[in-house]
């Protein structure tokens, strides 16, 4: 079972790491939250987010949620935003998407095509 | 939707809307009454007399985006179809508590879900807000209180990795427990 406990050695493995995820000026990633998104299964896609997040240890990584993007049939979507890049829309998601997106775009820095918006446009 | 955790998630999106600090979650199996009662309160704006009779209208929403909000409308619905209702409860400046209550055996009720991975994304993308998640079944009791984690983690961040993915074990442990690992 788990217990309290355990939040004070992460606590203490994670100030023993050097960053603290203090620098919040990395890419952001916003996960549409809202009734249509939920029942298309943004949950798990979050969830993939932050696994792969916390497996590749992705510091400067933030994810988070948004209502409803606006695009409920495309749903679940994710906006990734990169510094100094333009926002890369990713739509009909699912968590082996998500794998993909973060290893080619968030760490090698190159846009899953295919899944974002503009692709599911051209269909 | 597919289980009763995603209309908690959905339903809570209400109250982080409602700039709440504080919310409270709980799911209370009263198996002797045949209910099954899901409460999320918050301690947000509030909604005045008139505003919470129309909140469950699919076509009554309190943003300009678009004319429709479903989310109340959906539960509702999934909830009278089990013999149960939505209740709620809402004061201005105050807060709201929404209560959904389903038929606790009702061929129809949707599973509870994985009401772990709910709390656990609730947590993670919305680090500034406390969560507290009551658990309430015949077999036992299960509460969560980010407010106790916070203390514990000093100036980690509630959206840390390893913190969140605690989060997800200590509730769905606690849920095994109290539910003998059949599920609800």
């Amino acid at each position: 079972m788990k217990s309290l406990k355990e939040l004070e050695e992460i606590r203490q493995r994670a100030l023993e790491s050097v960053n603290l995820r203090k620098e919040r000026n990395g890419t952001r990633v916003v996960v549409g939250m809202g009734t249509c998104g939920i029942a298309a299964g943004a949950r798990p896609v979050l969830l993939a987010f932050l696994e792969e997040v916390k497996k590749r240890n992705l510091q400067d990584v933030i994810v988070t949620q948004t209502g409803c993007i606006g695009v409920c049939r495309l749903e679940p979507m994710a906006e990734v935003y990169r510094p100094g890049e333009e926002k890369v829309t990713y739509v009909k998601l699912t968590p082996e998407k998500v794998r993909r997106i973060v290893a080619e775009h968030i760490v090698n820095g190159k846009p899953v095509t295919e899944f974002t918006i503009g692709a599911a446009d051209e269909q | 939707m597919e289980d009763i955790s995603l209309y908690i998630l959905d339903l809570v999106q209400n109250s982080i809307a409602a700039a709440a600090t504080l919310i409270e979650v709980s799911v209370i199996e009263d198996v002797q009454n045949d209910k099954l009662i899901l409460s999320i309160r918050d301690n947000g704006v509030g909604m005045d007399s008139q505003t919470v009779k129309k909140i469950t209208d699919p076509f009554y929403t309190t943003r300009t985006t678009r004319k429709v909000g479903l989310g109340l409308a959906l539960v509702e619905a999934a909830a009278q179809a089990c013999d149960g209702g939505v209740y709620i409860f809402s004061q201005p400046g105050k807060g709201t508590e929404v209560r959904v209550e389903f038929k606790y055996h009702h061929i129809d009720r949707p599973p509870l879900g994985r009401i772990d991975q709910t709390i656990a994304v609730l947590v993670a993308c919305n680090p500034s807000i406390d969560f507290v998640y009551t658990h309430i079944a015949p077999a036992g009791r299960l509460r969560f209180d980010s407010r106790e984690v916070r203390q514990r983690i000093g100036e980690l961040s509630l959206d840390h990795p390893e913190v969140v993915e605690w989060i997800r074990e200590y509730i769905r442990e606690g849920i095994d427990e109290i539910s003998g690992g059949g599920g609800v």
